[in-house]
């Protein structure tokens, strides 16, 4: 069953990015505090990603022609995990490095790849993805968006929704219906690149029930679009948002969304000598551990460039579960241990991590439709 | 040799010399008739003996498929405990006879011993020092468990051959070898119950259609490949298995085993409970591999001690001592 997915090993070579990694944290983050370190992937700095452009930390699968580093997947493990483990804000340039630029390299024109791409590995264009709307979530296929072609250009109209970053964005990759209607399904969608500030499009954010705003709607009024805004084929939008999400859905952000609150909590039980907890640790840490691994194996397809569809929907939802499980047990241990002083600190990032963790397997596609991609793998549909 | 030269010439003896009429045989009989004569004979139990000794000089991770298929067709014998015995023995220069050899890591008497019901000899860790000793001496008396070939055994006080004691003792190494196995089983029986879902009708469709049960079985799926990944970190460390490895692969090996068994019983429904259907002939092996050497409780325990004791975080820590 699913026997691709076997333990890899990082290249040593690679390692020396995590000191590169380590120096620049340091000193961009050391004055931020716990809760915001653990917003992880969802903390926002337009500088901390053009710094990590700078220092060489953006584009590492991308040929260097264009920008990038030329190292390929597994030196992007490195420095993601190195990014999640530290807490750092990597929002801004998080969805245009792991998926857009990507995309561009693999569907764009030389021109497209000229235009955005070494932009995205100095970390100074950000991207957002335009899938879900206010009647197509896990049902994607019904998107309603559409363009029509029009003096060689493209007319947008319709809605986005959940779009994160969309107000700090430069472009939207969006999905929309080139031609047919919603019941055509597959056929007929296309993906296009959409500047944000072109005339006609407004973004309302929408705040969380943690009081963060990360995400937003996004409304298209007769938007004007080049004709090279096209990104890959006409009607083969479907297709390329499927290899897309197989990079939205495979790294290692799936299993270390709350690893800066178990951290802590290992800190908090290591002040105050308590041993109690050991067996949980154990339990916990053993689960990491084979996620990692499990992580690694499907960083390898990519770098064998493959397409590891099914690999990343089944180590998403094994390690969402872990990222969801740990604010619930950790909040158990502290509350059931009531003579112990809890830090503000602490505390905070407990019920951050334990109010957001729902999102988790949420985003970038829900539960059950990754189980369902999985058991179609297994000839169960 | 890469593994499928390995695995190979050692998948078609296995599969002449052991289906599931065999297995209830060996357990009805307490004997393995034919089924030692053909490993013996092959030349396997030899494959973790260094060349330089005679043996095969493959690593605990280069027979991980091997020993994973001894786990899926739930082979009644102590395949990989003499493996390993006979590696550790040739290691001091000391050539074993070609019986089965059951492994023992407790520390009280009436432990119960894996297979010691059709082992030759038992190597047991006293927590000094590994002693080969006669099962024969061993006061052997059943569990009172129907079917099953492990045994009660008492070992402090039996004389026996001494072999030197790897630095970590048996216990990490055997608890390796039960991920695998746990790994090879749980694989097995992931496949073979989608094929189960895809065959049995109700409400005139196969139960695979229900979404229920695809998500079940997805789910059997991740833990199964996270029982065979971990089981893979305990196994790269060969004969000398780091700790933090081998309890790594034990606790998600042994959780994964109780949830497997248990999820591929729900979707059998009673014909996966009567004894004439082989789906108990590899449940009831995941349950004792599971609380065999350690259950998934015990090697947590083990492993929460030695992180809560570094201030390290937690990716750093991980990475120096599960993955060095
Ligand atoms: C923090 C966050 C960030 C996000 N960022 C983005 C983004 O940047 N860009 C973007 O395009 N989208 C984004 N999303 C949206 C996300 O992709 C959707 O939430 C997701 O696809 C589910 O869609 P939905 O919320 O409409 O739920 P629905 O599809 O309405 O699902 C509701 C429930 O029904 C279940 N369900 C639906 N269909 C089935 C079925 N066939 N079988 C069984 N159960 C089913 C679902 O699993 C879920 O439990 C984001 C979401 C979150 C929470």
């Amino acid at each position: 069953m699913f026997d691709s997915l076997t333990l890899a090993s990082l290249p040593a070579e690679d390692d020396d990015l995590r000191l590169m990694v380590r120096d620049l944290i340091v000193n961009h983050i050391k004055s931020m505090p716990l809760w915001r370190r653990a917003r992880s992937w969802q903390g926002f700095s337009a500088d901390f990603s053009k710094a990590l452009g700078r220092a060489g930390l953006l584009g590492l699968t991308i040929p260097k022609a264009l920008g990038g580093h030329e190292r390929g997947p597994f030196a992007r493990f490195v420095v993601v995990e190195e990014l999640l483990s530290a807490g750092a804000p990597v929002a801004a340039h998080w969805i245009a490095d792991r998926q857009s630029a990507p995309l561009i390299m693999s569907c764009g024109t030389e021109a497209q790849r000229e235009r955005y791409i070494p932009g995205i590995c100095r970390g100074e264009i950000l991207f957002c993805i335009g899938m879900s709307e206010p009647g197509s979530g896990s049902d994607l296929a019904s998107v309603r968006t559409r363009a029509e072609m029009v003096d060689g250009g493209w007319v947008v109209n319709g809605q986005k929704v959940w779009t994160t970053n969309a107000m700090h964005s430069d472009y939207m990759i969006a999905l929309v219906r080139t031609s047919g209607t919603p019941a055509d399904r597959h056929a007929g969608l296309s993906q296009l690149i959409i500047d944000l500030k072109a005339p006609g499009v407004t973004i309302r954010p929408i705040v969380d029930l943690t009081g963060d705003a990360h995400f937003a709607e996004v409304f298209f009024e007769d938007v004007r679009l080049d004709g090279d805004a096209l990104i890959g084929q006409e009607g083969e939008g479907w297709k390329q948002c499927t290899a897309e999400l197989a990079f939205e859905r495979s790294g290692p952000e799936r299993i270390y969304s709350s690893v800066v609150l178990l951290d802590a909590w290992i800190q908090h039980l290591q002040a105050c000598g308590r041993r109690d907890a050991a067996t949980l640790v154990g339990r916990l840490t053993a689960e990491l551990a084979t996620l990692r691994a499990m992580s690694i194996a499907c960083t390898s397809r990519l770098a064998m460039g493959e397409s590891p569809v099914v690999e990343a929907s089944l180590v998403k939802d094994l390690g969402t579960s872990f990222e969801q499980e740990l604010p619930l047990v950790i909040g158990d241990d502290l509350a059931a241990h009531p003579d112990e002083p809890v830090s503000d600190e602490l505390y905070q990032t407990l019920m951050y991590v334990t109010h957001i963790a729902p999102s988790f397997s949420l985003r970038g596609g829900t539960r059950e439709i990754l189980r369902g991609i999985t058991a179609r793998g297994m000839g169960l549909r | 040799m890469d593994s499928q030269e390995i695995i190979e010439p050692f998948a078609r003896m296995l599969n002449a010399a052991v289906g599931p009429a065999e297995v209830r045989e060996a357990e009805r009989s307490n004997s393995l008739g034919a089924i030692w004569d053909s490993l013996s004979s092959s030349g396997y139990l030899d494959a973790l003996i260094a060349e330089d000794r005679g043996g095969a000089g493959f690593g605990l991770a280069d027979v991980f498929p091997l020993l994973a298929l001894v786990g899926a067709k739930g082979v009644p014998a102590p395949v990989g405990e003499t493996m390993i015995a006979r590696a550790l023995a040739a290691e001091a220069g000391i050539t074993l006879s070609d019986g089965p050899i059951a492994l023992a890591t407790g520390q009280v008497d009436g432990q119960v011993v894996t297979c010691a019901r059709v082992a030759q000899q038992i190597l047991y860790d006293n927590g000094a020092e590994l002693v080969l000793l006669a099962a024969a001496d061993c006061s052997l008396r059943a569990t009172g468990i129907e079917f099953s070939l492990a045994a009660r055994a008492d070992l402090s006080r039996i004389r026996g051959q001494i072999l030197p004691r790897p630095a970590g003792g048996l216990l990490s190494i055997a608890a390796i070898l039960r991920s695998i196995l746990i790994a090879g089983a749980a694989n097995q029986l992931v496949e073979q119950s989608t094929v189960f879902a895809n065959e049995r009708v109700q409400f005139g469709k196969p139960i695979g259609r229900q979404q229920s049960l695809q998500h079940n079985l997805a789910v059997m799926a991740e833990n199964a490949i996270a029982a065979r990944i971990a089981a893979q970190l305990g196994a790269a460390g060969g004969l000398a298995p780091s700790l933090a490895a081998a309890a790594t692969a034990k606790s998600v090996s042994s959780r994964a085993a109780a949830l497997i068994a248990n999820s591929a019983h729900a979707l059998h429904g009673a014909i996966g409970i009567s004894e004439e259907y082989d789906l108990q002939l590899l449940t009831r092996r995941l349950h004792e591999w599971r609380m065999a050497d350690g259950s998934e409780g015990y090697w947590s325990g083990l492993l929460g001690a030695s992180r809560l004791s570094c201030p390290a975080t937690s990716v750093d820590w991980v990475r120096a001592e599960i993955f060095a």
